[in-house]
């Protein structure tokens, strides 16, 4: 079959022609794997998050059943390659540079292979696109030509964006590898059938595959498959790095994806051979990603070939399966010659971007030789195929100078090696970059978490300025009602005999006991209480021993004792009441207090006019405020001015306290210094001066009480002679000798009343009795020497 | 004297109107903030850890701005710290002082969780909310949120936290730079041996 218009094929700049090696893998055709006996599956195995495991130990799957799910948009999910038991969940050897563990869920396999149950499609052509991407999302596709980006997000990366051409990745350039050509040789028809698909969700103008003219038995198979199809398969010549996306696209399109940009910013999606072919899977089988084509290549293999293995496969079988000589091994390296990474176990598995397992003896894979400085040579920048200045970039790393990088595009290499390929003086320029980007992605990792550090911090001040401002407030609100509170009471004790109204909850809480109960009211109300409780007492005793004749005689004399007490009380109250009630007396204090009310009841009525006036109050409202506000102006000013003037003799109480307890604190604090340093004479002199204070302090304190109508406290003035260390701990002692004593004495008594042995426990009692002793003395020694001293 | 009267008058507006405009300026163009102190405070690694002796890093920004502090008081940012406020503030970059604690690699708190008592200190320590728990609860550190300052390691009455190094996982990982090669051309180191 001929193609209707022959395309036009562009070139892409630099790039080499390093030995090909792909014939010796390609001889056997594609086989299967045999099952292995245990798989592991790294919950990493695409860009993005890490999946999340929705099975647990021990939990039996069936082939194809979800292990992991996908956390978050940019990230994939993970299914059983076969059956089996879970048999761990957790750090797990993992293919990787850094030769790393990574959490991974590992599957004992039972050999059955049996499948759970599948949603095969068998008319993709009737769903839209959307249904169809879910399916392809939930199968688990990420890319599986080497970085692994979820494929159900790359194609649907730029949403907006029309996409005219896709392109589909069958270069496969890389030395050795020759996967996607065996798969394009053997599973042709698939490969179209996963075209087909993205061709139904995409709409795109024309579909382009790409093919290097080294794989001639591709070609023909992929224009076989093809057939009548407007699919155009497009032979070029060989190069490296023609597979990648970027050199691909420009190869076929003559266009460049923007630096930093994606193919579908130019109106391009682009994808690998062994993606398309899981899409197949997915979508005509309802397979989910499961397995893939990998080639086993390598002179220390007597059988390379390309095997068809189910991810999670540790790479120990799959060598062992294609002839694994150890001796003859030097480097195993997983992905091509060019930019693979050595592996450093067998135990790690086949993921689901290992596309190639290269196993090099030592003349295949020789150390590189040492590197000599750089002679300027130039040959990098005319191989480099992103056209970026290695040369500059190498002298910029060994510097370090990250921002003269990121001027030059270090982000746009693709890390290919060209430049190191051809490098005269060997130097591994691709190593420089890569741990210069990664350098660089650390320290922008950490700016950015410096950033989210500095928010949340400025966050947390900002919270805790608001509580504390909050705190304060509170405290105000607490401290305006004590003061409130405290006021009412002192209208009140100047009104001993009715309670003040001023303060309603003063009122409603005065109003619930029996108000003001006089010295005797309160002898009595104990009185009958006490009679009540004996009287309960000797009822239930009586219920519990209904025989005994005595107690019966009890109840009735106790019940005569509680009536009459109560009686004595009751009637005590209601002559109180009796004294209480005739209120309204023509006293001085009533007259403040009816002011008072007054004064309230109008305030009051000032602030619900106001309320109901609001913000904008009418011209009414603000004449009946006018008006309210003189009122209240007028029924304070009448107000007895008694409570001002007793404020200032409180303050000064108030003062002559708290000096007296700071001058206390000070001369504790200078005796508790003396007393650990007793020779220092001005620790002597500070004490005294302490005292001194102290006494001044007292005595003003006592002319503050007598000038105040406040009732004196009674207290006791203790003067508590400091201790030193030595004697504290001694009494310390002596204190837990008396209880351990005590406990001791406790013990022994319970053993005599169980007619125990108390052999031990008279021991043990013995034995702190000695120890109680012992402190004691040491104690009273310890003061007498104190004393002589 | 009419021209002279003319050219002082003509003076005069001129002055007026750039007055005018320069007050405008003034106003429509006035920064909020300082942006020195934010520069410093953007370059500074937001441990929030007072290793430097003030309260966070913002309040070094603001003491290396305006009351001279000088710019190597800040370990976890160490040397690259250092030479990135130099650069910023054209000052010559000083060796880190010890005084202040050295440069260490990263750290995040770890609970000891069967030790946590629940007594909150730590969570009241933490400048950046990063250990939850509540009263008599145990109490955990978010690693993520975690800026290694060890603030939470003192309050804690039963020593249970520890300050462990970022454990390296292939996610972040780096590679390693190529050890450095011969720096003569090997012509040339052939000739000097013969």
């Amino acid at each position: 079959m001929t193609q209707a218009t022959p395309i036009k094929i562009w070139d892409i700049p630099g790039g080499i022609h390093p030995p090909e090696n792909k014939h010796q893998s390609t001889a056997n055709g594609l086989e299967v794997a045999p099952l292995p006996a245990r798989l592991i599956l790294p919950l990493q195995q695409h860009i993005g998050a890490r999946a999340e495991p929705v099975v647990s130990v021990g939990d039996r799957v069936l082939k194809g059943q979800l292990l992991a799910e996908a956390n978050g948009l940019v990230s994939c999910p993970l299914h059983a390659p076969t059956s089996g038991t879970v048999s761990a969940i957790g750090p797990a050897p993992y293919p990787h540079a850094s030769g790393l563990e990574e959490w991974a869920i590992t599957l004992e396999s039972d050999g059955q292979d049996e499948w759970t149950d599948l949603e095969p499609i068998s008319d993709f052509r009737a769903l839209e696109s959307a249904p169809l991407l879910e399916m392809i999302r939930l199968a688990g596709i990420s890319g599986l030509g080497g970085a692994g980006f979820p494929t159900a997000v790359k194609i649907n990366a730029r949403p907006e964006q029309k996409i005219h051409s896709l392109i589909i990745n069958g270069t496969e350039c890389e030395p050795y590898i020759t996967a996607d050509d065996t798969a394009m040789r053997y599973k042709a028809t698939e490969i179209v059938a996963g075209i087909e698909i993205l061709r139904h969700i995409l709409h795109p103008e024309e579909v382009l595959v790409g093919i290097e003219d080294n794989k001639s038995e591709a070609i023909a198979a992929m224009r076989e498959a093809v057939g009548e199809r407007d699919i155009r398969i497009v032979p070029f010549p060989t190069k490296y790095p023609s597979g990648g996306e970027k050199q691909l696209i420009q190869i076929l399109t003559g266009k460049e994806v923007p630096s930093g940009g994606l193919p579908a910013d130019i109106g391009m999606v682009c994808q690998n051979i062994g993606t398309l072919l899981a899409i197949h899977d997915a979508i005509i089988l309802g397979q989910p990603l499961i397995k893939r084509i990998t080639t086993l290549t390598g002179e220390a293999l007597t059988h390379p070939t390309n095997v068809e293995a189910l991810i999670g496969t540790p790479i120990r079988d799959l060598l062992e399966f294609a002839g694994l000589q150890p001796d003859r091994l030097y480097r195993l390296v997983m992905g091509g010659p060019m930019m693979g990474f050595t592996l450093q176990s067998m135990d790690a598995p086949v993921i689901k971007t290992s596309n190639c397992l290269l196993a090099g003896t030592l003349e295949e894979l020789p150390p590189p030789p040492v590197a000599q400085p750089c002679i300027r040579c130039g040959l990098c920048s005319e191989a480099c195929p992103a056209m970026l200045l290695p040369q500059q970039l190498h002298w910029f790393a060994l510097g370090k100078e990250y921002d003269q990088l990121k001027r030059l595009n270090l982000f746009d290499c693709i890390e290919c090696g060209c430049c190191s390929y051809v490098c005269p003086s060997s130097i591994p320029l691709v190593q420089y970059y890569r741990a210069s980007k990664s350098e660089i992605r650390a320290l922008e990792l950490q700016q950015h978490k410096a950033e989210h550090s500095k928010q949340r911090f400025e966050q947390r001040q900002q919270r805790l300025q608001r509580e504390a401002e909050q705190k304060e407030a509170d405290r105000k609100a607490r401290a305006d009602k004590a003061a409130r509170m405290k006021a009412a009471k002192e209208a009140g004790t100047a009104s001993p005999d009715t309670p003040a109204p001023a303060e309603p909850d003063v009122a409603r809480v005065t109003a619930q006991k029996p108000a003001g109960l006089n010295a005797e009211q309160k002898q009595l109300k104990i009185a009958a209480a006490t009679a009540q409780m004996a009287l309960k007492k000797a009822q239930k005793q009586v219920a519990a021993n209904p025989d005994n004749a005595e107690l019966k005689a009890q109840v009735p004399v106790l019940e005569q004792a509680w009536r009459e007490a109560q009686q004595r009380f009751d009637a005590s109250l209601g002559e109180a009441s009796v004294k209480a009630t005739p209120a309204p007396s023509a006293g001085a204090d009533d007259e403040t207090k009816r002011l008072k009310i007054e004064a309230a009841m109008l305030r009051a009525s000032l602030k619900k006019a106001e309320r109901a006036a609001g913000d904008t109050p009418t011209e009414e409202q603000e004449k009946e405020i006018y008006a309210l506000r003189e009122q209240v102006a007028v029924a304070e000013a009448r107000l007895p001015k008694e409570t001002a003037a007793k404020k200032p003799v409180d303050e000064n109480l108030k003062k002559a306290k708290l000096d007296a307890a700071m001058a206390k604190a000070a001369l504790k604090k200078a005796e508790r210094a003396q007393a650990d340093n007793m020779d220092d004479p001005a620790l002597q002199e500070e004490v005294e001066r302490c005292r001194d204070i102290l006494t001044e302090a007292l005595h003003t304190l006592e002319q503050a009480e007598a000038n105040t109508s406040q009732p004196v406290p009674e207290r006791e003035r203790v003067d508590k002679k400091p201790i030193d260390e030595a004697t504290r701990q001694r009494k310390t002692e002596l204190a837990m000798a008396k209880a351990a004593y005590k406990k001791a004495e406790q013990s022994f008594k319970q053993a005599q009343e169980a007619n125990a042995d108390t052999g031990a426990a008279q021991a043990e009692l013995d034995r702190t009795k000695e120890a109680l002793n012992t402190a004691a003395k040491a104690l009273a020694e310890h003061m007498a020497s104190k004393e002589t001293d | 004297m009419g021209i002279v009267v003319t050219a002082i008058l003509v003076l005069l507006g001129l002055a007026l109107i750039f007055g005018a405009i320069l007050g405008y300026a003034a106003i429509r163009f006035k920064v909020e903030g300082d942006p020195i102190v934010d520069q410093i405070n953007a370059v500074l690694p937001q441990t929030q850890c007072g290793q430097c002796g003030h309260p966070g890093c913002k309040p070094y920004a603001e003491g290396i701005a305006n009351g001279g502090e000088p710019i190597n008081k800040c370990p976890p940012g160490g040397e690259a710290t250092i030479q990135a406020l130099a650069d910023l503030l054209d000052v010559e970059p000083l060796p880190l002082d010890a005084e202040h604690g050295e440069e260490k690699p990263r750290m995040v708190a770890y609970i000891r969780e069967a030790e946590c008592i629940g007594c909150t200190k730590c969570i009241q320590a933490c400048p950046v909310d990063a250990i939850l728990g509540a009263a008599k609860q145990m109490h955990t550190v978010i690693v993520d949120e975690c800026t290694g300052c060890d603030l939470c390691v003192e309050p804690c009455p039963v020593d249970c936290i520890d300050m462990l190094p970022l454990p390296t996982t292939p996610q972040n990982w780096k590679w390693d730079y190529p050890l450095p090669g011969k720096t003569l051309i090997a012509t040339d180191a052939q000739r000097g041996a013969a």
